[in-house]
């Protein structure tokens, strides 16, 4: 905005914004109101980052540089194990609610059907229900199903990755629902008509025009489901049973003892897994 | 061309809901003809399409194609291919993978594909644009693509909708002739849905007239032109002069009607009509001739005053006022080629019109 005005120092130049009339009192309020929003958002993302590296055992304080809180975690069998399971509940939960959504989504966007209208309102609660409501409703369900089962079969069961997995496809089948309902909107029907016209039927229609069509769609819907697997709180604190805790109760666990410049770095992958993916999927989104 | 019936619809009826969208229409369209559905927007000329095409079935009646009923055989066993008035081109495959899409589902071979896709780009004058996306062609080109997509299927028929109106004036012309001389050279049926006249007349073999639904009139052009057999088709189909009156008896091949005014006019009337019947006379303005009054009136004369005299460079169009409600509108083409407007027809002259009977219809409704 300044960088046109041909005054040559600074002040001169903000000056010369005000007297053609660029820039004034209430534009400058909202600039430093902006910077200082965005300084709040991620003044502590920063230094989480800054301090994942510090030799300072309580990572509070800035005493060098070092990588081996990255190794001692890497060394940490119960933080790669939470990893690990988180990993694998994230990417089962989100092929699953990916596909279930979107057939949901084709099903609700292409058809009237009995029933269409309540499913329509039902599909969107989980989004809209207290985390915390939905996770006491799965724990109380997973418990008369495993008393269930066990007066039938005798069989003992307990809360398991399993359990914890059925609950993020529970949430996550509404995101994805949403996200692929948005790109059917947009697809333009006349193009499966056109294709029926040169002979395709329902299978090619599909799998040639429609699903490449809005496959950006179905690939945002997926990665939202894994971000929101990955960071996952209440209901994995919930669902998950003993020995199978995922990465964010873990890192509470861990926390509500000490802050740790381990918990600092665990934080710090997380963060750079999460952006990497939603690059990814703004990459895919620009292909189209 | 053959006299074999490529399409026929039998007494076909669709719905919307309320709405009547295709009204009891029969129908047949010739082996090989170029045959243009001509009509007024929103008059059912995109549902007949969309029947035959089989995106839509009929509430009632039936369509055959080549003799096969088509019942409820859906669009992609028909064999019939359309071109959509918005291309439909597939946004995510390249200029030749949309021209090889219908014969990938016919499971036709791959070194087949590649032949038949090269000589139908060349048909339409396209070679060169194989891997360029429909997005990065012209609205011509585009439209090129869809022509060669449909075509390369060899259809029994090509039914095309509207498929110049998204072109500007200049290349709409172009195309006309392109496409008439492409159908010509294939020896496809095509059925070509247009609301612009001149665009029916200037292509077709035969032409068919809708209006809400209804078939009014099939001919061919000249038929069409020349002989209307409604007063809608005549007032949709170039311009003319009404006038209302009502049948009073009947003079040799003619008509004879008489005007509340007491002006009588004769003419052809396409059937026997009794007397007292309440009719339209029609007469196109470049039929009508103007002359000078010598005394008396010629046959089918009639008396009145030069209004508007307008030069437009081939033709003068000429307004005549016969009486208080009454005025005729004449063309007369230039043939003379003289500067000298001066000897021309003068507003507020007096003239005589004589409307020659065997170009003047008498339509009842
Ligand atoms: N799917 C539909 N649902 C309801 N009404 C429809 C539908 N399709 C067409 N109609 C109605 O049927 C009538 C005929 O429509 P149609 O599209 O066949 O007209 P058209 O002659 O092709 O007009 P245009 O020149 O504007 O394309 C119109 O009144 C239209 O509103
Ligand atoms: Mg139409």
């Amino acid at each position: 905005m300044i960088k046109t005005a041909p005054a040559t120092t600074a002040s001169a130049r903000i000056r010369g914004a005000f007297s053609e009339g660029r820039l004034t009192w209430s534009g400058l309020a909202l600039t430093v109101f902006s910077i200082l929003v965005y300084l709040f958002l991620y003044v502590p993302i920063v230094i989480l980052v800054i301090f994942s590296f510090t030799r300072d055992e309580f990572g509070v304080r800035w005493t060098g540089f070092t990588f081996d809180w990255y190794i001692r975690l890497f060394n940490n069998p119960r933080m790669m194990g939470a990893a690990w399971n988180t990993l694998v509940v994230a990417t089962v939960s989100t092929i699953v609610s990916t596909i279930i959504g979107t057939l949901l989504a084709m099903a609700m966007e292409r058809y009237r059907f009995r029933g269409r209208n309540a499913i329509e309102g039902l599909i969107y609660l989980p989004i809209v229900v207290p985390e915390i409501v939905m996770a006491v409703a799965l724990l109380a369900f997973s418990a008369i199903i495993f008393d269930v089962i066990r007066m039938v079969t005798g069989e003992v069961l307990r809360r398991n990755l399993a359990t914890v997995t059925i609950g993020h496809i529970a949430f996550s089948i509404s995101f994805v629902v949403v996200v692929v309902r948005t790109s059917l909107k947009n697809f333009d029907r006349r193009l499966e008509e056109a294709a029926a016209d040169l002979g395709a039927d329902s299978w090619n229609i599909f799998w040639r025009i429609t699903f490449p069509l809005i496959l950006p769609g179905i690939i945002g819907g997926a990665l939202l489901a894994f971000t929101l697997s990955l960071d996952d709180f209440i209901i994995s604190l919930f669902l998950s049973g003993p020995g199978t805790s995922l990465l964010p109760v873990e890192v509470y666990n861990r926390v509500r003892r000490a802050i740790t410049p381990e918990i600092n770095a665990i934080s710090t992958l997380m963060l750079i897994l999460s952006m990497a993916l939603v690059a990814l999927s703004q990459v895919l989104q620009r292909r189209r | 061309m053959s006299d074999s019936i490529a399409i026929e619809l039998c007494d076909v009826v669709k719905r919307f809901g309320d709405v009547v969208a295709v009204d009891h229409v029969n129908l047949q369209i010739r082996d090989g003809e170029f045959f243009s559905l001509l009509g007024p927007s929103g008059c059912g000329k995109t549902s007949t399409l969309r029947m035959i095409a089989g995106f839509e079935l009929p509430t009632a009646g039936s369509i055959l194609i080549h003799g096969r009923e088509m019942g409820i055989t859906p669009p992609h066993l028909r064999p019939v291919n359309t071109v959509f008035q918005s291309y439909a081109l597939f946004p995510h495959m390249t200029v030749a993978q949309n021209v090889a899409f219908g014969l990938e589902m016919r499971k036709t071979p791959k070194a087949e594909i590649a032949r038949q896709v090269k000589e139908a780009l060349e048909l339409v004058r396209l070679s060169g644009l194989e891997d360029r996306r429909p997005r990065q062609l012209s609205g011509g080109q585009q439209q090129r693509v869809a022509l060669a997509r449909a075509l390369v299927n060899h259809p029994e028929v090509l039914l095309l909708d509207e498929p110049l109106g998204a072109l500007d004036q200049k290349l709409r012309k172009e195309m006309q002739l392109e496409l008439k001389s492409l159908q010509a050279r294939v020896g496809i049926t095509f059925v070509f849905v247009t609301h612009d006249q001149e665009e029916a007349l200037t292509m077709s073999d035969r032409i068919a007239v809708m209006n809400k639904g209804k078939l009014l009139q099939v001919g061919t052009p000249t038929e069409i032109y020349e002989r209307p057999n409604c007063r809608f088709v005549a007032d949709f189909i170039g311009e003319t002069n009404f006038i209302d009156g009502v049948v009073i008896g009947r003079d040799g091949n003619y008509t004879v009607l008489e005007t509340p005014e007491g002006l009588r006019l004769r003419g052809l009337a396409a059937r026997p009509l009794s007397d007292g019947t309440a009719v339209t006379y029609s007469i196109r303005p470049e039929k009508v001739r103007l002359l000078a009054p010598n005394g008396e009136l010629p046959p089918n004369g009639l008396a009145g005053t030069v209004m508007t005299v307008n030069y437009i460079g081939s033709d003068t169009r000429i307004t005549v006022r016969i009486n208080d409600q009454r005025t005729i509108d004449i063309w007369e083409q230039n043939t003379r080629s003289t500067l000298d407007r001066d000897e021309y027809w003068q507003p507020g002259e007096a003239a005589v019109i004589v409307c020659p009977p065997d170009n003047a219809l008498v339509l009842s409704e």
